[in-house]
């Protein structure tokens, strides 16, 4: 193999060109950007970076002085794949010819539907939406939060501490439900209210209002929230419609096999953008956590470099944290694979505890709420436990 | 040098807190080793006497940076930097630690208490 190209330089595309260096690989490496930002940590952009607590220097992933000896090419997106030919094409108008394909173009925020480009409406998934978000929270101003997922729940709990007034409108009964299940995440939704955070569940945004500014969130049921600033947090959408036509298949995600081999040989996709097979769940899932681009960076690295025969570990659960006002949050496994759940240490109520979730006898997921000692002990537990087909 | 604890109170496998400043971490390792390091991670507040201990490694509990507790060395991100190292010794059964004068590599937002 004389020249990789990996698409996508932020988390998974730096950490698999790390790899690849790290597995002996020596030919030419080139790393294509859309951003022109060098690779940067997104996590801290809804918590510390929100909160002005770290500045953009500690959110460079590489370290000081790392030398990949790669080709950067940030800046500049790639806009279509000869997956048989092997070439990138970029917005440039340039192309790269390579032996070996890394796609790690990880995901945007997705958006509603009719903002009718208003100002004061944001999402959060890069360095620049995060730079236009800080400037507008300001003390005092109103926050509608639309989306209690990840994201919303963090931002919500940032913008309450630099003292905005926030409510934080989720269609669901709390918010985090989704992944953490309705009783449990009623403990973080607890949390959201005592700490000042208006909330309004069960609820669907129709429509934006103001002209020129947005000034308010209208809801299914006629409620208007006035708002100064509205922040969009309803998920992501994978970044592969670049990739239509190439041959690879693409479903919510880039299709590949448990090493994150594509169907086209010397093609491979890791990270956000990406859907591996998992044994345990059945089916291709995305995961989108940092961790889940960590580990995988390694293994399809090591895909890429032995044609498709190096043979994987079975995939381990899915492990990701979240930071709320003074909160740990830390959560492994599959809530939806579970008939129980038990809190088996401190309690809800005290915002410090430990629930275990049972399938039968069998732990399928664990959910830590500043645990941090007993939650590392678990997740151990959970990633060495034999992996059963679901 | 400070004095940690009994050596027969640190089983293998073990790991204890110092509340020195900054914290330390002293770790006994299935091997039989006594290592010490600053307890605070280099990327973010974690306790990494809380983590997981595997061989001569620590994993960090919140976002599994690993580091070698013989040398300091990170060996995953997301932290950047190597944590300091400090000098044990045995006396009489009793585990001490030697604090390093080296400058600590403390994250982003935590300073020393005598700083503070
Ligand atoms: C605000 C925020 C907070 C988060 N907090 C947490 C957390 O607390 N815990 C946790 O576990 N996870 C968290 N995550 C998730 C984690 O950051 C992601 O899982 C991770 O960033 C995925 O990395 P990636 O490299 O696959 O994708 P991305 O980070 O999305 O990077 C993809 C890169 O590819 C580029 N790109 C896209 N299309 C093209 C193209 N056609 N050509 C060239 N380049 C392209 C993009 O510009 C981008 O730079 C958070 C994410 C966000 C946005
Ligand atoms: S706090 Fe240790 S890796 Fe983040």
């Amino acid at each position: 193999m004389n020249t990789v190209c990996v698409v996508g330089a932020s988390l998974a595309g730096l950490l698999t060109a790390r790899a690849l260096r790290g597995q002996g690989y020596t030919g030419r490496l080139v790393l294509v950007g859309e951003e022109r930002h060098r690779p940067y940590d997104r996590p801290p952009l809804s918590k510390d970076f929100l909160r002005g607590a770290v500045g953009e220097a500690d959110l460079a992933l590489e370290g000081e002085g790392e030398e990949l000896d790669a080709e950067w090419r940030l800046g500049v997106a790639a806009t279509g794949l000869d997956a048989v030919a092997r070439r990138v094409t970029l917005s440039d108008a340039t192309s790269i010819r390579a032996d070996g394909i890394v796609i790690a173009t990880g995901a945007s925020a997705r958006t509603l539907r009719d903002s009718r480009g208003l100002a004061g409406v944001h999402t959060l998934r890069t360095l620049d939406d995060a730079r236009a978000l800080r400037r507008e929270l300001g003390e005092g101003r109103r926050l509608v939060v639309i989306g209690g997922g990840f994201i919303g729940a963090e931002v919500a709990a940032t913008a309450c501490e630099l003292g905005l007034e926030v409510t934080l409108v989720e269609s669901g009964p709390a918010p985090l439900a989704g992944v953490l299940g309705a009783p449990m995440a009623e403990a973080i939704a607890t949390l959201h209210e005592r700490r000042g955070v208006r909330l309004v569940r069960g609820a669907y945004v129709t429509e934006l209002t103001g002209a020129g500014r947005v000034d308010g969130v209208r809801l299914a049921d006629g409620a208007h929230l006035p708002a100064d600033v509205v922040v969009v947090g309803i998920g992501a959408i994978p970044n592969i419609s670049w990739l239509e036509g190439s041959g690879l298949e693409l479903g919510d995600g880039v299709l590949c096999d448990e090493g994150g081999g594509t169907r086209v040989p010397g093609v491979v996709a890791v990270g956000d953008c990406a859907a591996w097979f998992d044994l345990a769940q059945g089916g291709h899932h995305r995961i989108e956590h940092w961790t889940g681009a960590r580990q995988r960076a390694a293994v399809a690295a090591a895909t890429l470099l032995s044609g498709g025969t190096a043979r994987p570990e079975p995939a381990r659960p899915p492990y990701f944290w979240s930071d709320q006002f003074d909160i740990k949050i830390q959560f492994i496994g599959h809530a939806g694979h579970a008939d129980s759940v038990t809190v088996e240490e401190g309690d809800l109520a005290g915002h410090s505890f430990l629930a275990v979730y049972r399938q039968g006898e069998r732990p399928v997921a664990v959910l830590g709420v500043n645990q941090v000692r007993l939650f590392t002990r678990w997740r151990r537990h959970l990633e060495t436990a034999p992996v059963q087909a679901g | 040098m400070i004095p940690a604890c009994p050596l027969a109170s640190l089983p293998r496998g073990e790991a204890l807190r110092l509340e020195a400043d900054p914290p330390i971490a002293v770790f006994h390792t299935e091997e039989g080793e006594i290592l010490a390091i600053d307890d605070t991670c280099t990327h973010q507040d974690a306790s990494l006497a809380d983590g997981w201990l595997e061989g001569c490694e620590i994993e960090c509990p919140l976002h599994a940076s690993r580091f070698d507790l013989r040398t300091g060395r990170v060996d995953a991100p997301p932290a950047k930097r190597p944590v300091r190292t400090h000098q044990v010794v045995i006396e009489d059964d009793v585990i001490y630690v030697v604090p390093s004068e080296e400058e600590p590599n403390l994250p982003p937002g935590v300073t020393l208490k005598g700083q503070a």
